[in-house]
């Protein structure tokens, strides 16, 4: 685009960004602070995201954006868009042509490869946030892998409802080491994050904080072991591709409790549904 | 399938922007706004929108207005999405506010002072009226003029300072923090400090400042001195090795003194707080001045009891940008989330019904 350079931001800038990426490959799932630009895009939009995709971004890079598993969500279309833009790289909705895919709140149900990077925007980086709000303190519970405190919220959960209840954003640990936020994806994605063969990189960008999990690398969602994690799904079959095992949407169709149950990844279901006999 | 034929979201976009920039120039019969009566005739807008998106410049700024259909938070938004393209050609000495040719210059704790008391083109005795000889837009009456101030303007924190009943200012030639550049870690310095509080959203510092005289936080303030004027900036440019003026800005400066401070080693002295802000920002300078004092109690010894006294509340808050972002993000699609925490809840309440119906004692014979 004129005036701007290759996808926007300043090569010193893309420079601070990959040196804060080679930081967190090198302790996965620990943040690093870096210092968040301002984008053309409001904040909670994916401005983590869109840093990291833009420095690690080429020009033979084929990009892929999906908002809740989706490509043709309005803020998907838009980050999309900009790269395009400021960018001009090849985009595409097929989860196995992308080199490089953004993603809010899912991790697509294609089985990603060692050619692939996976980048997650991150409205809140710290896992410990809701327990200890003053991040001088987290940054020393981090320090000493106290995690405590973390295991007691999930207890007091069995204790209440029988079960953990966390839905979505669940706590994992990463290499054995370090508690990570895995993004607001649901539950039922967590597993796919356990020795992904794509390297998973992570842009907060409010927060300013980045961070990383290797290829291969452990990633365990917290649990008891009479209380083991359990990645759920709507018990329903997709009505437009009769995928069992997706993650769904439900989809109201009156006012009467009508409901029809479809694949959140839409490049899942639609070549599911072309692959079809 | 209505309901699921989601496509188009591109299309959406574009009707949205078009029917946003009609919205914007409203109706087509009214003279359109030029950006150039915006600076002149809105300047306390344009002048919170330059301190909000830290960058002086009025034009842009009523641009930036005129864009955002006087959406301040939104103006002082797109100033910054385009001060973060700029190169940063070098960086300005200090500005030396005592050298500010005044238009406004008040102390509330001296009855007069060397230079005077300077009222200026305030507001502050106005009577709330309306004025409906504003809608004739009949012609304004000169100003009458005084003569210029002669001889030294000092800062009241000077004049108090030679006594020693007020702390100093402190020294330091450290490169200051900069924000925009590095992320903030905790605990701030006072630099990193004052550099967000100056662009902190003015509402925010308005209730913080506030609350700490409500109660929660208090430092007993006095206004010391609330002046405002312009105020060369100078760089050294490093061919030439001497300074030159690159141009002036516009400035409100508040010197806060505040409830004293002493121990058995340090006689008791006045404290400060300390607000600075582009434009004519009387609100915006004080409210700073008493969150920077407030902001300070830990550094004097003083119980962190409050808000105001948190830096960590307070400048990870204080960031409209960043405030209206994820404030208003929450109207993206979460319904994957909200998938998820459905799916939870139906499978609580049916263990939950489970759990009740194994309890029941049973059906009698
Ligand atoms: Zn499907």
């Amino acid at each position: 685009m004129k005036g701007y350079n290759f996808a926007y931001l300043d090569e010193q800038t893309k420079r601070m960004l990959r040196r804060t990426l080679l930081k967190a490959v090198a302790i996965p799932g620990h943040q690093i602070p870096f210092g968040a630009r301002e984008m053309p895009l409001p904040y909670g939009w994916g401005t983590g995201g869109i840093q990291v995709t833009a420095a690690v971004l080429g020009r033979a890079d084929t990009l892929k954006v999906i908002d809740q598993g989706a490509d043709d969500t309005t803020n998907a279309v838009s980050i999309r868009r900009f790269f395009a833009r400021t960018a001009g790289v090849a985009t595409t909705t097929r989860t196995a042509s992308a080199t490089i895919i953004q993603t809010r709140h899912r991790i697509p149900e294609t089985t990603l490869t060692e050619a692939q990077i996976i980048v997650y925007q991150v409205p809140q980086p710290e896992p410990l946030y809701q327990l200890e709000p003053s991040r001088t303190e987290t940054r020393r519970m981090h320090a000493l892998a106290d995690y405590g405190a973390m295991h007691v919220r999930l207890y007091e959960q069995v204790a209440r409802y029988g079960q953990i209840a966390i839905s979505y954003d669940y706590p994992v640990m990463v290499n054995g080491r370090h508690l990570m936020a895995p993004s607001p994806i649901p539950a039922f994605d967590n597993p796919k994050m356990h020795r992904m063969r794509a390297l998973q990189l992570f842009g907060a960008g409010r927060e300013k904080r980045i961070y990383a999990v290797p290829p291969y690398t452990a990633v365990v969602s917290l649990d008891f072991e009479d209380h083991p994690f359990r990645a759920s799904r709507a018990a329903h079959v997709c009505a437009l591709c009769g995928d069992r095992a997706s993650y769904l949407d439900e989809v109201v169709t009156d006012d009467r409790g009508g409901r029809m149950f479809i694949c959140s990844d839409t490049d899942h279901c639609a070549s599911r549904r072309e692959s079809a006999p | 399938m209505a309901y699921v034929a989601v496509k188009g979201g591109e299309r959406a976009i574009d009707a949205a922007h078009a029917w946003l920039a009609a919205a914007r120039r409203g109706d087509g019969a009214i003279v359109e706004l030029q950006t150039a009566q915006i600076r002149e005739q809105l300047g306390r807008a344009v002048d919170r929108v330059m301190a909000e998106g830290s960058l002086y410049d009025p034009e842009l700024a009523a641009l930036a207005i005129k864009q955002s259909q006087g959406d301040l938070i939104e103006a002082g938004f797109l100033l910054r999405a385009f001060r973060t393209t700029l190169p940063r050609l070098a960086a300005t000495l200090p500005l030396d506010t005592a050298t500010m040719r005044l238009t406004r210059r008040i102390s509330a704790i001296f009855k007069d002072l060397p230079g005077g008391q300077v009222l200026g083109p305030t507001y502050d005795y106005t009577h709330r009226l309306l004025d409906f000889a504003l809608l004739e837009n009949a012609p304004v009456a000169p100003a009458p003029q005084a003569e210029a101030i002669a001889g030294p303007t000092p800062r009241v924190a000077d004049i108090l300072g030679h006594e020693g009943l007020l702390e100093a200012d402190a020294r330091s030639e450290d490169e200051p923090f900069d924000l925009t550049r590095a992320p903030l870690a905790f605990p701030a310095g006072r630099d990193a400090r004052l550099q967000g509080l100056a662009r902190g959203d003015e509402g925010f510092l308005l209730g913080l400042g506030y609350s700490t005289q409500r109660g929660y936080g208090n430092n007993h303030p006095f206004v010391g001195e609330l002046r405002a004027g312009e105020v060369d900036v100078e760089i050294v440019p490093a061919e030439l090795g001497f300074a030159v003026c690159i141009g002036t800005v516009t400035l409100t400066e508040c010197q806060m003194v505040n409830q004293f401070a002493g121990s058995k080693t340090e006689p008791a002295q006045f404290t400060r707080g300390y607000g600075l802000a582009f434009g004519h920002a009387d609100r915006r300078a004080m409210a700073m001045a008493l969150v920077d004092r407030a902001l300070r109690a830990e550094e004097l010894g003083e119980a962190r009891t409050a808000p105001a006294q948190d830096p960590q509340f307070v400048l990870s808050t204080c960031d409209n940008v960043e405030a209206t972002g994820f404030v208003e993000h929450l109207k993206l699609p979460h319904y994957v989330d909200f998938q998820s925490e459905l799916e939870t809840i139906r499978r609580l309440r049916a263990t939950a019904e489970r759990t009740q119906a194994a309890s029941l004692p049973e059906a009698a014979p």
